[in-house]
């Protein structure tokens, strides 16, 4: 079955690829562009997703500095945009794209997608983050996909919080986790990755079988499952334990009708059980102002912008030494070795481990 | 009718709307279907896609949900708008106002609604029992909601002009009131139970966000099969092949029911105006719809108010006073109450634009001998994936003269599409009731088909074009899916606003995001609570 799914997958990037080009035929040029130079002027059109923000103060230095005013177009979700932005390449709908993040960064590279950046502070990006040897496209922050606990939960059950994958599927947690489906969500796939990751292509649908036994809930968004089956988030659902971001609980402080007064989230994470995701920014293939697309994303590594991430996206920047608030401090220990599986492996069989999670969890 | 210049008529009128469909539906349809298409590769992979498996278990679940969800509206449905055609009663504009609101909330507010009623503390909860606090229970209950309000509107209007005499001359030879429905309301009301159940069928069919934030597993329709091969998995060739397969399905529907249902003239002789109801028996059917009727339309609403002032240590106007400042001075993010202006621009131009459109066909429609089935076509683009309309447009108007992609107007003319069929629906009947008779008197006058229009035509069918434009404004004040594709993202509407509040973490948020959706269901209740007073002087001259 896996076989006939990775021909299905190399037909599809061919599809896609031919998609593009003759997108791209209708375009003004082809998808090299000549390197720009001289300063950047003008207007920069950002592509990103829906969960993109940035201070009103932090754009409005970067237009002092550089005299680039920025235009943000939200897309959609992560996917979604990356989708879109392929299918609109011949002539896109800005200069520079982020928010692509470490599982469809293949998608978007094959697709010819960006034309070749990187500024010159990427060199000081931990190794960690750089999980694009082609250095078309730009780390710029991460956050990791994690189980998160209701700290209340446990508390008042005096029950000892699980740690690892392993102790999810055991006796004295069964029915507590609830998550999400990985063909209809992005924390889920990661969450599933994370499973593939560590107990391989061949025994993650086992993990998976002893979930379900112990009572695995499965939800295809991620508001669902947070918002109303979690007991941690607003609606105090049934369930102590979720995946989710390992930012959501300084996210739950700060976005917390009444926070509370120690700053100390209700919500903690499970850093053993972390799937990585690095997010990307890069030039768009076809961009009408390449030079200033440049000029943002080499901003985006600023300590000043890199500063401003935590609060406004809730990810962890990925410049080294850049201080985090204290909300984050407090509240949030970054895995320090997450899951990652490479790119190129998770575009290739994610539609087949997709079709044995299914068939093992729904069926 | 018109002798002199009907082929001139039938041009002006025609050739607008047909343009219009064919640059903004047709056009943008047929480019995403040849990119994703148009080679032999794609068509092996949209081959492959459709014949997995999966996919016979997706069409079926489509299709069964969809014949239960419709079931069920009309059984909800039928005997309510009976009440309302017949009886005159305490709180009447209210349950109607009730029914619009349902029909226009986003998905995504009344999935949350839904499932704060089923969900394991829900007062509801009872009634989809212990396991099952989603799933298809709570997927049937949310297409109750929000479809019954088509179903109650489209019928009652209907059954309220069927002449009383014919049921009367049963009742005096005997018949019991069962018989007399079966044997004298009922086939006499098939054109509009037709039309109404083909277009709740059409609905849930196509249902997008309370399958996708409801259902459980196994349980994917094809719009949300569609929308994962799209957006998730990026396999355009599966996504267009499945769009072409809900294309077809959608048009054999409309194609059958228009066959059967003939054409929706209501004969409108003597028509009994609504009165008190007199008898106990009419006393309990009244009872029984006011009770049960809010109890529907209030349920959920009052779930979303009930969250809207919880200030989580108490009640109050936190989430209301919040929606105008911004979390943290991002320039990003836009204040929602900035989307409630964006919300009414978009949809008052929706509705000039829908007004015209669904005028024109409508008078088309009237004055020409056009087939039942050619109205039907206008339904089509309700019945097309919001993603493959949206990818389309995305595509066909990015360069050259149509590069209209990101321009303002895209909106408002995504939302009128959807708002087109339902003002020609309510225009049809009011313009054929209109006596030909009228309109040749006039022509023999010598007035121009305009004159005639105006003359004739306009002040008499004044009342169902208020009524329509109220319509076709709260339907594109709740409209989400062509939105979310098409919307400039620095412009966003309140449903969109919505979705992206539920999509944080934070109970401020979530706060925020049910107070946005209250002020959503005022505004939809003040228009049309506003319109019911153009229906009263009416009645009475009829």
């Amino acid at each position: 079955m896996s076989d006939m799914s990775m021909r299905m997958r190399t037909l599809f990037i061919t599809s896609a690829a031919i998609g593009t080009l003759a997108l791209a035929g209708c375009g003004a040029s082809s998808s090299s562009s000549p390197t720009p130079t001289g300063s950047p002027s003008g207007t920069v059109t950002l592509v990103t997703h829906d969960s993109y923000a940035i201070s009103d103060s932090v754009l409005a230095d970067f237009t002092k500095q550089t005299g680039v005013t920025v235009k943000i177009n939200k897309t959609g979700d992560a996917a979604a945009m990356v989708n879109r932005a392929i299918l609109t390449k011949g002539s896109p709908e800005g200069d520079a794209l982020f928010g692509i993040d470490n599982n469809l960064l293949s998608r978007g590279l094959d697709s010819g997608l960006f034309q070749s950046y990187q500024p010159s502070a990427a060199s000081q990006i931990p190794q960690t983050y750089q999980l694009d040897p082609s250095h078309t496209v730009t780390p710029i922050d991460h956050a990791d996909v994690c189980v998160n606990y209701d700290k209340t939960y446990f508390t008042s059950h005096n029950l000892t919080v699980p740690q690892t994958l392993d102790d999810l599927t055991k006796p004295e947690y069964k029915n507590l986790l609830v998550v999400q489906n990985p063909s209809t969500s992005t924390p889920g796939l990661a969450f599933m990755l994370a499973t593939v990751a560590k107990y391989g292509q061949d025994g993650f649908a086992n993990y998976w079988q002893s979930l379900k036994n112990n009572g695995v809930k499965v939800e295809n968004s991620w508001s669902v499952a947070y918002d109303k089956q979690f007991s941690g988030g607003s609606g105090k659902g049934p369930y102590p334990l979720v995946v989710s971001y390992d930012t959501s609980p300084p996210a739950s402080v700060v976005y917390a009708q009444n926070p509370p007064k120690d700053g100390i989230a209700t919500t903690g994470v499970l850093t053993d059980t972390c799937y990585g995701q690095v997010e990307f920014a890069g030039v768009l293939a076809n961009a009408k102002n390449p030079r200033a697309a440049q000029a943002f994303i080499d901003f985006m590594l600023t300590k000043q912008y890199q500063a401003d991430l935590p609060l406004q996206q809730f990810v962890f920047p990925v410049m080294p030494d850049t201080p985090l608030p204290e909300v984050f401090t407090k509240n949030v220990t970054s895995p320090e070795h997450p899951f990652v599986l490479p790119a190129t492996e998770v575009n290739t069989n994610r539609d087949a481990w997709v079709q044995t999670w299914t068939n093992t969890v729904q069926h | 009718m018109d002798q002199h210049r009907p082929a001139l008529v039938r041009s002006a009128t025609f050739a607008i709307p047909i343009a219009f469909f064919a640059l903004f539906f047709l056009y943008p349809l047929v480019t995403i279907l040849l990119t994703a298409l148009g080679s032999t590769a794609n068509l092996k992979q949209a081959w492959a896609g459709l014949t997995a498996p999966v996919m016979g278990d997706v069409l079926w679940f489509s299709v069964w949900q969809a014949v239960a969800s419709t079931a069920l509206v009309m059984l909800v449905a039928v005997p309510g708008a009976w009440v309302l055609a017949r009886f005159r009663f305490p709180g009447r504009s209210l349950i109607e106002a009730l029914s619009v609101v349902a029909f226009v909330m986003p998905t995504v507010v009344v999935a949350a609604a839904v499932t704060a009623l089923l969900g394991p503390t829900g007062p509801l909860r009872w009634l989809v029992g212990s396991h099952a606090d989603h799933g298809i229970g709570a997927i049937l209950l949310a297409h109750v909601y929000f479809e019954t309000a088509i179903v109650l509107r489209m019928v009652s209007t209907y059954w309220a002009q069927l002449d009383t005499r014919l049921e009367q001359a049963a009742a005096t030879l005997g018949a019991s009131p069962w018989r007399i429905f079966r044997s004298v309301t009922l086939p006499r009301l098939r054109p509009v139970l037709l039309a109404s159940a083909s277009i709740v069928f059409l609905f849930t069919f196509t249902s997008f966000g309370i399958i996708l934030l409801l259902g459980g597993p196994g349980q994917v329709n094809l719009e949300v099969e569609i929308q994962q091969q799209v957006l998730f998995l990026f396999n355009l060739p599966t996504g267009a092949a499945l769009s072409i397969v809900q294309i077809i399905v959608v048009v054999l529907l409309l194609l059958v029911s228009s066959r059967l249902s003939g054409r929706l003239t209501p004969e409108r002789s003597q028509v009994a105006t609504p009165r008190r109801p007199h008898t106990t028996r009419q006393h309990i059917a009244v009872g029984g719809f006011i009770v049960g009727g809010l109890a529907l339309l209030l349920l959920p609403p009052l779930m979303v108010v009930l969250q809207a002032f919880n200030t989580g240590d108490g009640w109050g106007w936190t989430n209301f006073q919040s929606l105008s400042t911004s979390h943290q001075g991002s320039v990003l993010f836009v204040p929602p109450g900035q989307a409630i202006g964006n919300s009414l621009i978009y949809a008052c131009t929706a509705t000039v634009i829908a007004i015209v459109i669904g005028g024109l066909v409508a008078v088309g429609i009237t004055r020409t001998s056009i087939r039942p089935a050619v109205e039907g076509v206008w339904l089509l683009p309700l019945g097309v994936s919001a993603v493959t309309l949206g990818f389309g447009i995305l595509i066909a108007f990015d360069s050259g003269a149509l590069a209209w992609r990101g321009s303002f107007w895209m909106v408002p003319i995504a939302q009128a599409l959807v708002a087109i069929p339902f003002v020609t629906r309510a225009l049809v009947p009011a313009l054929r009731a209109v006596s030909p008779s009228l309109r040749a008197a006039a022509a023999c006058l010598g007035a121009s088909p305009l004159q005639v229009f105006r003359l004739i035509d306009l002040p008499l069918i004044w009342r169902a074009l208020v009524m329509s434009a109220a319509f076709a404004f709260a339907i594109s004040l709740g409209e989400f899916g062509a939105t979310v594709f098409v919307a400039n993202s620095d412009r966003p509407t309140i449903p969109v606003a919505i979705y992206r509040l539920l999509s944080t973490p934070g109970t401020a948020n979530q706060g925020q995001a049910m107070a946005l959706a209250a002020i959503l269901m005022a505004m939809t209740a003040a228009v049309v609570l506003l319109t019911e007073r153009f229906r009263l002087p009416e009645q009475r001259h009829v």
